[in-house]
């Protein structure tokens, strides 16, 4: 397991598959399978994945504890930027396709809306995650207060949920399904803060450093 | 049919319930054989369990109030739709609202009436000569279509039964049964589906009585054998499959108002200057069209529908 975890062609594998959602829908794009509504269909869908790799680079601490594989780490800068990705095409569907690019009419939204409030919110947040994800960054800014910076991931991750939550008209099961998941790596992390404090690992976020400013 | 479903799971296991237990045992054996012995004969007596859905309808005259819009596509208007019965996103009631009895199909006319009575899908049918009506469709959700709807008006059912001095309002029940409709169970709102329309609103000549669209009978995934459609309100006014309408003096409440009074109004007249509380209702996307477009008010039937709502406050009674 840990030497496939640390191949070469794992990383590059799930690089690729991290891209499937955005070859189905160009796929569908082109087969006519983006529904009658595809503007609607292609900002749900990069709005799922946004938040879902929000998810997954959330599942990535626990994920290395639980199972004892530290080498999980390789992925979680990639599972970020892939959130942010998604989250670009998320947020630029609504700035053309909804919007037209009416800057004003947009600000409007953004004040106006709780649920754009929330998801702006959460977008915004994850830019300058995705500027200082290098490792050039992690130096410059110092483990500790890089570590602080990145868990504002945890707002991005809790007011995505709501966005979505806010959302939808009466089906609230997905909502809270996304929202039972992040609570629960959210409580993970503090039951584990609390269970073994001081932890000389997380005592010194430095110390990952090098495996996290690999690759 | 649904009368059967409704008897076997609502009504004749909890009314045996206060029985004694041997006589509720053999009352539920009994009931489970009886429903078993008719499901059979059901379907040897219609071999194709929704033969009625996509059924050419005959002698179809043009309507006045048809839009000269374009319309929108069979495939558009048939893959596309709100039937939370039968699942929540949109492409799935086409899939799941196959399994649908449409046939045959009884709507109980009741309240306050005259005339109360069973009326079967073939006799709405045949009640007034068929109209092809092609309006403009917005839903709530500020997205739209033209469809060209087949039924007659409303008003012709209502003059049917002679509905009394204290009908005041109308509502409009939908069927449900949860063996046909196992998705409804996420929908997140109650069913069965109700809604209403006051009585002046539901007698006004554009409120249709709706059996078919594009030349046939309804697929099922749009409301078939019979539903409603209200073309200046917005979509969840116009409640699909019908199995009751009744008649009555107050303002019945209606599912999405329950759920959500500050969102969803009785009236639910599309109105480009109320927004939603969560969001703008100024433009809609229409189905196939790149920009979206100005909504407009009464869905652009002001000259028919605005007369019914002159004084009355459209922000208060949204």
């Amino acid at each position: 397991m840990r030497k496939l975890l640390i191949g070469r062609w794992t990383k590059a594998g799930i690089f690729l598959a991290c891209l499937l959602p955005l070859a189905s829908l160009l796929w569908r794009g082109l087969d006519n399978g983006l529904t009658a509504n595809p503007i609607e269909f292609v900002t749900h869908a990069t709005g799922d994945w946004t938040l879902r790799f929000i998810l997954f680079t959330l599942c990535v601490t626990p994920f290395r504890r639980l199972l004892d594989l530290p080498e999980l780490i390789r992925f979680r800068r990639m599972f970020g930027l892939f959130a942010f990705f998604y989250g670009c095409l998320h947020f630029s569907t609504y700035i053309w396709l909804d919007k037209f690019f009416d800057l004003k009419e947009v600000w409007k939204d953004i004040a106006k809306r709780p649920y754009i409030t929330v998801g702006f919110l959460a977008f915004v947040l994850l830019i300058p995650l995705a500027i200082t994800s290098t490792a050039a960054w992690i130096r410059r800014l110092g483990g500790r207060s890089w570590q602080l910076l990145h868990r504002a991931i945890y707002i991005s991750a809790v007011a995505g949920v709501i966005h979505y939550y806010w959302l939808v008209k009466s089906a609230v099961l997905r909502p809270l399904a996304y929202g039972a998941t992040v609570v629960a790596l959210l409580l993970w992390r503090l039951a584990a803060k609390f269970r073994s404090q001081p932890d000389a690992e997380r005592g010194n976020p430095a110390k990952p450093q090098p495996q996290n400013s690999q690759a | 049919m649904h009368e059967k479903s409704r008897l076997t799971n609502a009504d004749v296991t909890p009314r045996a319930a206060y029985q004694n237990r041997r006589k509720f045992l053999r009352n539920a054996g009994l009931a489970a054989a009886a429903s078993l012995a008719g499901r059979e004969f059901w379907e040897l007596a219609s071999p194709s369990s929704h033969a009625i859905a996509g059924t050419k309808l005959n002698g179809v005259s043009k309507s006045p109030f048809s839009t000269t819009e374009k319309q929108n596509s069979y495939d558009d208007v048939t893959h596309y739709n709100n039937y939370y019965e039968f699942g929540i996103d949109k492409t799935e009631p086409a899939k799941n609202a196959q399994s649908l009895k449409t046939y045959p199909w009884t709507v109980s006319i009741e309240g306050e009436v005259k005339r109360p009575r069973q009326i079967t899908i073939d006799e709405i049918l045949k009640l007034a000569p068929l109209e092809e009506r092609i309006y403009r469709h917005r839903c709530v959700e500020a997205w739209s279509i033209v469809v060209p709807w087949i039924g007659y008006s409303f008003s012709v059912l209502a003059k049917l039964v002679e509905p009394t001095e204290q009908a005041k309002y109308v509502a409009f029940e939908s069927f449900y049964d949860r063996r046909q409709m196992p998705q409804a169970t996420h929908a997140g709102i109650d069913f069965p589906y109700v809604e209403g329309l006051r009585l002046d609103e539901a007698m006004n000549p554009l409120t249709l009585l709706c059996v078919g669209m594009y030349g046939e009978t309804l697929p099922n995934q749009d409301g078939a054998p019979v539903r409603m459609v209200i073309p200046w309100k917005y979509g969840f006014k116009s409640a699909k499959s019908l199995v009751r309408i009744r008649f009555q003096n107050e303002q019945p409440p209606t599912t999405w108002n329950r759920l959500a009074s500050d969102e969803y109004g009785f009236y639910a007249n599309v109105n480009p200057t109320v927004d939603h509380p969560r969001w703008s209702q100024a433009k809609e996307r229409r189905l196939g069209e790149f920009f979206k477009r100005e909504t407009l008010l009464f869905n652009g039937y002001s000259d028919q529908v605005a007369s019914l709502y002159t004084g009355m406050d459209l922000k208060k009674y949204y």
